[in-house]
C-alpha cells in the first residue's frame, strides 16, 4: 500500500480495484475502521493495511421505508466483520425484511450510484 | 472543583414563541422572538445582555447572526453545536462564564422555522463520508437501529415503544401550547406508517416550527428578578460517537456517564427527582435514557413505561409538557427540556403542573445518540 497518501485515499483506491483493506493497529494489533491516521484504541501511529476477511455478522438493521415509484424500501445496516470492526453497509440478495440481526454475511465491493461501496450478501449455505 | 458550581447560577427567566407554525417567519425571528419573551420574564431587556449562548439550523456562525439580529455586542459568546443537546451543554458554560464574570445576563436561545419553510425535519449536518452513500434516512436509521438491537438484547416491545408516545401524548392533551393533542392509542402508533423499521411516523418526534429561550445570572442575585429562580444544582456532558457506526453499544448511551456525573454535582439521586423532562426524538430515546440516567435497571425500560407509568397519574411524570413528540420540535428541543423542568419548579407550567415540584432533571441528546447533556435543576429550597 501506498505511504504517501492519506488513509481514505488508500481506502477508496482498494474499494475501486474491488478489494476491501483495512488498517490494523501494530501497537494493539486491533484493526480499525474508519481509516485513520492514528489508531483510537491506543493512540498508536503505526498503522499497517490488510486485505480484509470478507466474513461479517449483521449487528443492527433497519427497513427504510420508500415509496415503489421511488425505488422501494431497501436495507440499511450494522455489520461486524470477523476483524472486529463496524461499518454501515446495505444487505443485497435478500429482501429488507430478511435482513435480520445476527445473519451471517459476506462483505464484497459492489457500486452505489456508480460509486464502489462495501455491501454485503447472506453466506451461502 | 466541580462541586464549587453547585447551585452558583440561576434561571431567572424563560420563554418561547412560534410554537407549531409560524408562517413567513424566519429562524432569526423567532428565536428573536423567543428572546424578548425570555428578558420580558426575567424583567430585563435586551441591553442588559453580555453573554449570549446560541446555535442554529442555518448559517455557520449562529451566534454572530443572533448577536447581529439582536443588536447586541456580548463580551462572551459560546456557539458549541453539539446538536439538540447544545442548549443544556449551555447551562455549564454559562455557568462558568458568570461565576468567572466574563458576563453578568447570560441569554441562551434559539429558534427554527422548518415546519413552514420546508415540512421536513431539517438537520444542520451533511451525512458522514462512510454513512452518506448508503443513503440512510438520517437521522431516524440510526435511531431505529438503536431501537432494534434494544429489541434484540432485552425483548423490548414495539408496543413498549407505542406507549412512550401514548404518555407524551397524554401530557401534551392538557397543555395548550402543544402542537398535537388529538388522543392517541397505542393502536395509533403500531398502525401508523412504518418509516424505518421498526418505528412509525408516531414514534417519530414532531416537525414544527418554534424557539425557545433562557435567561440566566449569578445566584447572588438571583432573588432580584420577578420570578423564583430555579437553581441550576448539577450539569454535565459526555460525548461517545458523531456517526452511528462508531457507537460502541447500541444500547448504552452516553447518558449512563453524564447523568452520573450530574447527580453526583447536585448531590441527589434519581429516587429524589420530581419531574423528568428528556429528548424525546424517538421513542426508543424516553426508553434509553430512563435506563441510562438510573431510573431503572438497563434492559427494563420497556417494561419501565408500560401501564403509564411515565404518563400523567403514573409513579414518575416523564416529559410533562408532551415532549419533542407532541409538543414541539423545531429541529432541536433541548432548551425545551430546560424551560419545561423550571416551570415546573416555579409552579407555572402550561399544562400538568404536578404538585410541589423541588428538583427536576432536564436530559439533551445531540447528533445520533453521540452528545448526551444531564442537568439538574432545584427550587430556592435545594440550594
Ligand atoms: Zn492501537
Amino acid at each position: 500500500m501506498p505511504e504517501n497518501q492519506g488513509p481514505d485515499k488508500t481506502f477508496r483506491d482498494g474499494l475501486a480495484k474491488g478489494q476491501i483493506n483495512l488498517q490494523q493497529c501494530n501497537d494493539c494489533k486491533k484493526f480499525i475502521f474508519f481509516p485513520r491516521v492514528l489508531c483510537p484504541h491506543c493512540k498508536g501511529q503505526s498503522l499497517t493495511w490488510h486485505p480484509a476477511s470478507c466474513g461479517g455478522i449483521v449487528h443492527t438493521t433497519t427497513t427504510v421505508r420508500r415509496k415503489p415509484e421511488r425505488g422501494g424500501d431497501y436495507n440499511v445496516c450494522m455489520v461486524e466483520l470477523a476483524e472486529g470492526v463496524r461499518m454501515m453497509s446495505r444487505v443485497d440478495e435478500i429482501s429488507p425484511a430478511e435482513v435480520t440481526i445476527g445473519l451471517p454475511v459476506t462483505a464484497f465491493v459492489g457500486e452505489i450510484d456508480g460509486v464502489p461501496a462495501v455491501l454485503c450478501k447472506p453466506v451461502e449455505e | 472543583m466541580v462541586d464549587q458550581l453547585r447551585g452558583k447560577s440561576a434561571i431567572v427567566g424563560v420563554g418561547h414563541a412560534g410554537f407549531g407554525e409560524a408562517p413567513g417567519f424566519s429562524a432569526y425571528d423567532i428565536m428573536a422572538q423567543s428572546a424578548l419573551a425570555a428578558l420580558d420574564d426575567a424583567g430585563l431587556k435586551l441591553s442588559d445582555v453580555d453573554g449570549l449562548f446560541c446555535t442554529m439550523m442555518e448559517d455557520a456562525m449562529p451566534v454572530l447572526m443572533a448577536a447581529e439580529y439582536l443588536g447586541i455586542q456580548p463580551r462572551y459568546v459560546d456557539g458549541t453545536m453539539t446538536g439538540g443537546s447544545s442548549f443544556v451543554n449551555y447551562l455549564t458554560s454559562a455557568t462558568l462564564a458568570l461565576q468567572a464574570g466574563l458576563c453578568d445576563v447570560a441569554l441562551i436561545c434559539y429558534g427554527s422555522n422548518q415546519r413552514t419553510a420546508s415540512g421536513r425535519l431539517v438537520t444542520a449536518s451533511k451525512l458522514p463520508p462512510y454513512e452518506g452513500l448508503y443513503n440512510p434516512r438520517y437521522p431516524i436509521s440510526a435511531y431505529a437501529m438503536a431501537a432494534a438491537r434494544h429489541m434484540y438484547e432485552y425483548g423490548t416491545t414495539r408496543e413498549q415503544l407505542a406507549d412512550v408516545a401514548v404518555a407524551a401524548r397524554a401530557w401534551a392533551r392538557h397543555n395548550p401550547e402543544a402542537f398535537e393533542r388529538d388522543a392517541l392509542t397505542r393502536e395509533d402508533v403500531l398502525g401508523a406508517r412504518m418509516v424505518g423499521d421498526p418505528l412509525t411516523t408516531r414514534d417519530c418526534c414532531l416537525v414544527t416550527d418554534g424557539g425557545g429561550a433562557i435567561v440566566m445570572v449569578r445566584a447572588d442575585r438571583a432573588r432580584d428578578f420577578p420570578k423564583a429562580p430555579v437553581y441550576v444544582l448539577g450539569s454535565a456532558a459526555a460525548s461517545s460517537h458523531r456517526q452511528i457506526s462508531q457507537m460502541q453499544d447500541f444500547t448504552v448511551t452516553a447518558a449512563r456517564d453524564s447523568g452520573k456525573r450530574a447527580f453526583a454535582m447536585a448531590g441527589v439521586t434519581p429516587g429524589d427527582i420530581d419531574v423528568v423532562e428528556l429528548y424525546d426524538a424517538f421513542t426508543i430515546n424516553t426508553i434509553l435514557f430512563l435506563e441510562d440516567l438510573g431510573f431503572c435497571a438497563k434492559g427494563e425500560g420497556g417494561g419501565f413505561v408500560a401501564d403509564g407509568r411515565i404518563a400523567p397519574g403514573g409513579a414518575l411524570p416523564v416529559n410533562t409538557n408532551g415532549g419533542g413528540l407532541s409538543c414541539v420540535h423545531p429541529g432541536m428541543y433541548g432548551i425545551f427540556t430546560v424551560i419545561e423542568a423550571a416551570r415546573q419548579i416555579r409552579g407555572d407550567a402550561p399544562g400538568l403542573q404536578q404538585d410541589n415540584v423541588e428538583l427536576a432533571l432536564a436530559h439533551g441528546n445531540g447528533g445520533v445518540l453521540s452528545s448526551q447533556v444531564t442537568a439538574i435543576l432545584g427550587a430556592a429550597s435545594t440550594v
